[in-house]
């Protein structure tokens, strides 16, 4: 397959590299007991968030969800602004309305909110693709869903809409193994996701979700067909969950072998394996990223707890608008 | 008199539905219809939208396939984008295969970071018509209960075009209960031109000082053939309340206040209805003022039966209001 561009490549690492900084901070701080609710994990999803979002062009629109941290940064919603939702805060995205990643939707980063009820972002980004279609734009709308909830209706509603109206629409599947404690094998009958997809009429495909090129390269195609008329993608990027469903969860269920065998391909390392063997960084750029993306989230922590509580007095601004 | 009003004309409730999606579409290129056979030559199961497609193209009027959460969820992406998009749900009693898109996505975006969903959901409800219990609902409680939404019922055709240019024009999701007993058989007249009723505002429909009804929908007519019943005897005030959530609270308290009597009706299910919290909150609202207990006409809380003896012993009707204003009355 052929190499993206150097530049790319190095920015890709970045942003993986700055998820994974934030994600190990979420962990530390909710075990010290300073984080409000749950936080889920992003361990192990850092290749499919960052390189889908980043496949996409500034007026494309996206919706992720609760493991596409690497998402919403590249999209340009910042540390201090997420962490602040984690923590609840006034300045959060949501000002303290939803929870973790829940409701981080802002529409002048073309980046819409996900609800708990998974997919139900994929008709909503469907019907972002379907609004560019109605006003001849080319603009494309790219969603997540997960092996889990590739098995509601609402997914499989969705991806046949989405074929019968030819939208300019990507649904990316997160296939992580487990949906909460549940194993694919209990889950569905079939091997692979993307044959979902071909049951509906929508072209599919199937990647290595630990390989931040190769993500990017399918996406950057499908949203390249999907700008240029050809209609759907479904791809399924297959990883796996390192941690629990949420930070709550130990995942005692997930057997031992089975997260061996996956740290040895951790997204993040195998990138930076790639980078340093072509030459393209060494070891002091490493340390250095690993430094400057330290401090960015440091700098986020220490935005987000000295941010206000958001008002009890407006615990009810904002439920129509205006 | 409103600057856009050029004269009224007399139709049916549908015809205004269907002059109220023509107005707007003409009006505003971001306004489309979807749903499941509403397109083409068909023009919707009650044709609704018979002759939209001729005028503004399939582009703007959408057959969907059988995915209400999909194409309800869909609806909430364009709005997200700027459309108004105006939903045919085919029965209201189908808005439930759709529910997750209307009340925990459209209606909670809002609140959680400030996202405006425009679009209506038009919901043909209401039985009478020996449809059984599919096609009979009056399913409003469910999103009166719902944060975030809106949800009107229209009881006459100038309101049926004025609520939908309304509803059409409001920022957030807002459900549209359509009463299917109405369509044909009401006539009146709707004025020409841009003239919106206001969401949250109730008419009162007829004016009386013994006792006040306060209903919606097909029940409008019901409270009105009541009154006529009684007149002399019984002055009745019938309210309209046109706007479900937000409910017109002062209208009301005001007519109640006045009357001193209260009688809520509705063809939904009586249990947990709209017309509990009505009566819960004069009960708190006009208690002094009250010379009777509260009284509430609504269905059976059985499902909507289809055999016309048992759906004409489930639905309240006419008679059922005249007993229960007779009850209150004689208190």
């Amino acid at each position: 397959m052929t190499r993206l561009p150097d530049d790319l490549n190095v920015d890709l690492h970045y942003w993986m590299r700055l998820t994974r900084t934030m994600d190990d901070q979420l962990v530390t701080l909710w075990k010290q007991g300073r984080g409000v609710g749950t936080t889920f994990n992003q361990r192990g999803h850092e290749a499919i968030s960052v390189g889908a979002g980043m496949a996409l062009e500034p007026d494309d629109v996206v919706a992720p969800m609760h493991r596409d941290l690497g998402c919403y940064l590249v999209r340009g919603m910042t540390p201090r602004r997420l962490m602040a939702n984690q923590l609840a805060r006034a300045t959060g995205v949501s000002r303290g309305r939803d929870a973790n990643l829940h409701g981080c939707g802002d529409l002048s980063l073309n980046v819409i909110g996900f609800i708990s009820h998974l997919p139900q972002s994929m008709p909503v980004a469907l019907g972002a693709a379907m609004s560019f279609s109605y006003r001849s734009e080319p603009r494309v709308a790219l969603t997540f869903a997960g092996d889990g909830s590739s098995c509601a209706g609402v997914f499989h509603e969705s991806l046949n809409l989405a074929a019968v109206q030819r939208a300019p629409f990507v649904v990316i599947v997160e296939n992580n193994q487990y949906a909460y404690s549940t194993p694919l094998r209990q889950q569905m009958a079939i091997d692979s996701l993307a044959v979902r997809a071909t049951a509906h009429g929508v072209e599919s495909r199937t990647v290595d979700g630990n390989d931040v090129e190769e993500v990017f390269r399918s996406v950057d195609a499908a949203v390249d067909k999907a700008r240029e008329g050809g209609g759907p993608t479904l791809i399924e990027a297959r990883t796996m969950r390192m941690l629990g469903h949420a930070i709550h969860d130990g995942a005692e269920y997930v057997p031992q072998e089975l997260l061996e065998e996956w740290t040895a391909r951790d997204p993040l390392i195998l990138h930076e394996e790639k980078l340093t063997s072509r030459g393209l960084v060494d070891h002091e750029y490493l340390v250095r990223v690993n430094e400057k993306c330290r401090e960015i989230v440091d700098d986020a922590v220490e935005f987000a707890e000295s941010s206000d509580w958001p008002d009890p007095a407006t615990v009810s601004d904002g439920v129509y608008a205006a | 008199m409103d600057s856009n009003r050029t004269g009224s004309r007399t139709m049916t409730y549908i015809e205004a539905i269907r002059d109220g999606l023509r107005t707007e579409m003409r009006r505003d290129p971001d306004v489309l219809v979807m749903g499941e056979d509403i397109g083409g030559e068909f023009g919707g199961a009650f044709k609704a939208t018979k002759g939209l497609e001729a005028e503004f193209g399939a582009r703007r009027v959408m057959n969907m396939p059988m995915t209400e959460l999909a194409f309800i969820g869909a609806a909430t992406g364009m709005g997200l984008m700027g459309l108004r998009p105006v939903i045919e749900v085919q029965f209201a009693d189908f808005i439930s295969t759709g529910f997750d898109s209307i009340v925990q996505y459209a209606a909670t975006t809002h609140y959680r970071w400030r996202a405006a969903v425009p679009w209506v959901v038009r919901a043909p409800s209401d039985g009478g018509i020996r449809s059984g219990p599919f096609h009979s609902q009056n399913p409003e409680a469910w999103f009166v209960h719902t944060p975030g939404l809106k949800v009107v019922a229209p009881a006459t055709p100038s309101d049926a075009k004025g609520l939908l240019l309304a509803a059409i024009r409001d920022n957030n999701p807002v459900i549209y209960f359509e009463s299917k007993p109405l369509y044909r058989s009401l006539r009146g007249a709707v004025p020409q031109g841009n003239r919106a009723t206001p969401i949250g505002r109730a008419r009162i429909a007829r004016e009386g000082h013994h006792v006040t009804v306060i209903t919606y929908g097909e029940m409008v007519r019901q409270a009105l053939l009541a009154a006529d019943g009684l007149a002399p005897e019984v002055a009745v005030e019938v309210i309209d309340l046109r706007t479900l959530k937000p409910l017109d609270r002062d209208t009301i308290m005001a007519s109640v206040r006045k009357t001193g009597r209260a009688v809520v009706a509705h063809a939904a299910n009586r249990l947990a209805g709209v017309g509990a919290e009505i009566a819960a909150d004069l009960g708190q609202t006009a208690f002094e003022y009250l010379d009777a207990p509260i009284h509430r006409v609504g269905g059976l809380d059985v499902p909507v039966p289809f055999s016309p003896p048992l759906e004409d012993a489930y639905r309240p009707g006419a008679d059922d209001i005249v007993a229960a204003i007779r009850e209150t009355v004689a208190y």
